[in-house]
């Protein structure tokens, strides 16, 4: 008679572990993190988006140890985030005081500032580029020092430059509604579970956190159909933005006292978004609002398909699941979907074998009637 | 920068947070209580709901058993033991009457528990109206206004649509008359281990951010209607091919030889304990 096993599940388990980190080390090949650092700033910089904890350095061991899968290294990130404690929350960031590297607008050709375009993608060819195969740390060298060259000869300015809000310009000329500043304190969404209707604090948390691919086929949704934004993007930029934290005994606060605990470089997106509002004679007329988006390192198709997302769901009498909070919210978190979806792969004997008997049942029964 | 984990990994802010979502739940059985779920380090969907919880209520003196679908060896199972194990330090049994704490997916003990202990569910959809209503926002609403129209249609559309009610596991449960709850995947066969149990049922949905509960000695009762009762998964004539038990909820095998099917017991350690008791027996009666 053949023996069905009832044990053996821990050695089996621990020969996959064991396997899982043959895989890893076969090549006999290492990854510093300091090179992960230094040459993945994409991968890190997405890491520490979806998984909402600005550490580039833990991040990168992440990305080492998840052998550069995206969800692993988040669910790793996350997971590492349920051991902390949460001492402080910082005062409000002003990105208005951003340190800016790149700043555009699509708006407006002529941005008081100027167009800044910093580091990007944007502007190359997507061709392979064969000659990094055999780049050598001699070649790297004597590119920087040809760059360091040029640059002495770029005039500087003297002072740093500020960049004012785009927005800003169109609001002196009214076309843009001025509100009170809302300095209700946000919800946070990590440590009371999200409720409907949600405040918008909760849902830019839940945005900014959400899985890039997610958020960004979401945003493309509503763009191109099921949705009704149609944004400009007024302003995208990127740069550090200064942490302050008030003294946590001293009940005066004054902001002369704040202590700065490091910055970090976020992308931020102000999308412009014609809506159609009443005025004061019940006509309608057209106005803009704005759709904000922000997000932890350079991530800015990510910040911009944000920004449409938190226009969506400020409206949400528009009949499109990307106006649904539940449908957005719920599931565009990268832990949450991956994991309820690889759990499909546990075992079900129990809920299958219930199911089966269910539908035995139901055929006997039908059987019996015919009969 | 190596960081040691704290015991039972949470931060004790977090454990208490978990802990007072407890109270709550067992203070209102049957009503799904909000939490911050946390992440944690096995994936959503395997059971962090109940992982949290466990971690949150476990203490050193604690003895710990975990099962996966009736099994203590299965692979998840075996992985959630692991990591409570690792950051606890705590005993761990495979024997259903030795644990002070058990968790399970999708079964309850053959063995009856005690008052003496606490089962945890592990629940992958806490909300029974979400087949009927997908808005959060809705349902939350509908169970405030004790408004279950929506269930009892579906049993009745399934007798329409079959004869019979066609749900398999997870049938909905009335608890302590108020609340209509989610049993979690268990096969219909253990909705009665449920109604007035003498251990402590918490139920955790860590995906979810729910945690609910049913108290000891508690009135549980599966939803069914007068002229079409309530009915279980049946194993008529059949038995388990290792210890021969009968009333007990049964694998589906295939016999790799005879390619006939066979059944065995699903609870695991139930099972051993049952061939070690004819094991004893006979060594007994060959010796006497």
């Amino acid at each position: 008679m053949g023996y069905v096993p009832v044990k053996g599940g821990t050695q089996a388990i621990d020969a996959s572990i064991k396997r899982l980190k043959y895989e890893r080390l076969k090549g006999n090949e290492t990854i510093e993190i300091h090179t992960i650092m230094s040459t993945m700033r994409g991968m890190i910089d997405q890491v520490m988006s979806e998984s909402s904890l600005y550490s580039p350095f833990l991040a990168a061991l992440a990305i080492k140890q998840a052998e550069g899968s995206m969800e692993e290294a988040v669910f790793l990130m996350r997971a590492h985030r349920s051991t902390l404690p949460r001492p402080y929350y910082s005062k409000t960031v002003e990105p208005e005081a951003m340190l800016v590297e790149r700043r555009i607008s699509a708006s407006f050709k002529d941005i008081p500032g100027g167009q800044l375009l910093g580091a990007t993608h944007d502007y190359t060819h997507r061709l392979l580029d064969f000659d990094l195969i055999g780049e050598s740390s001699e070649s790297i060298q004597q590119w920087l020092n040809n760059y360091q060259m040029e640059l002495q000869q770029v005039e500087t300015f003297d002072e740093v430059k500020y960049f004012p809000k785009v927005v800003d310009y169109l609001r002196e000329e009214g076309l843009f509604e001025k509100y009170e500043e809302n300095n209700t304190a946000p919800k946070d969404i990590t440590k009371q579970s999200l409720q409907f209707p949600s405040t918008r604090s909760e849902r830019l948390q839940v945005l900014t956190r959400g899985q890039t691919g997610a958020v960004t086929s979401l945003g493309y949704a509503s763009l191109r159909g099921y949705g009704q934004v149609h944004p400009n993007v007024g302003e995208v930029r990127v740069g550090a933005v200064p942490i302050y934290v008030g003294h946590p005994n001293e009940m005066e606060h004054d902001t002369d006292e704040d202590f700065y605990i490091g910055d970090i470089k976020v992308t931020e997106v102000e999308s412009f978004v014609p809506t159609q509002v009443k005025n004061a004679n019940n006509e309608y007329e057209l106005q803009f609002e704005i759709g904000y988006g922000i997000c932890y390192g350079q991530n800015e198709t990510k910040a911009i398909a944000m920004s449409i997302l938190d226009q969506c769901l400020e409206h949400p009498e528009a009949d499109f699941p990307t106006h649904d909070e539940e449908f957005v919210l719920l599931h565009i978190d990268s832990v949450e979907s991956t994991g309820f979806i690889s759990h499909l792969k546990l075992p079900h004997y129990v809920t299958f074998q219930s199911r089966l008997d269910s539908v035995r049942q139901v055929k006997k029964e039908v059987q019996e009637v015919e009969n | 920068m190596k960081t040691n984990t704290h015991f039972a990994f949470f931060d004790e802010g977090s454990k208490k947070e978990i802990r007072r979502a407890i109270m709550k739940a067992v203070a209102i059985p049957g009503y799904q209580v909000p939490f911050a779920s946390r992440e944690m380090p096995i994936a959503r969907g395997w059971g962090t709901g109940g992982l949290q919880i466990t971690l949150s209520i476990i203490g050193k003196s604690d003895v710990l058993k975990v099962i996966d679908q009736g099994a203590d060896e299965s692979v998840n199972a075996v992985s959630i033991k692991k990591l409570v194990h690792e950051t606890t330090g705590v005993e761990l049994t495979e024997q259903t009457n030795k644990a002070s704490v058990i968790q399970s997916r999708h079964r309850i003990p053959e063995v009856a528990l005690t008052e003496d202990q606490i089962i945890v569910l592990q629940v992958p959809m806490p909300e029974p109206l979400r087949k009927v209503e997908a808005s959060e926002y809705m349902t939350k609403r509908m169970h405030a206004e004790d408004d279950y129209s929506g269930v009892w249609l579906m049993l009745f559309e399934q007798i329409m649509k079959y004869g019979k009610t066609a749900t398999s596991a997870d049938h909905p449960v009335y608890v302590n008359g108020r609340y209509v709850m989610a049993p979690s995947p268990i096969p219909r066969f253990d909705n009665s281990k449920l109604h007035q149990s003498e251990a402590l049922i918490l139920l955790g949905a860590g995906r979810e951010k729910k945690i609910y509960a049913v108290p000891p000695y508690t009135n549980v009762e599966s939803l069914a209607f007068e002229d079409y009762p309530f009915s279980v998964e049946v194993f008529e004539g059949k038995h388990c091919h290792l210890c021969g038990s009968t009333d007990v909820f049964l694998d589906e095998l295939i016999d790799p030889e005879t390619g006939e099917t066979i059944h065995q017991c699903n609870d695991t350690s139930y099972c051993i304990e049952q061939l070690n008791k004819k094991a004893e027996a006979e060594v007994q009666t060959s010796y006497a």
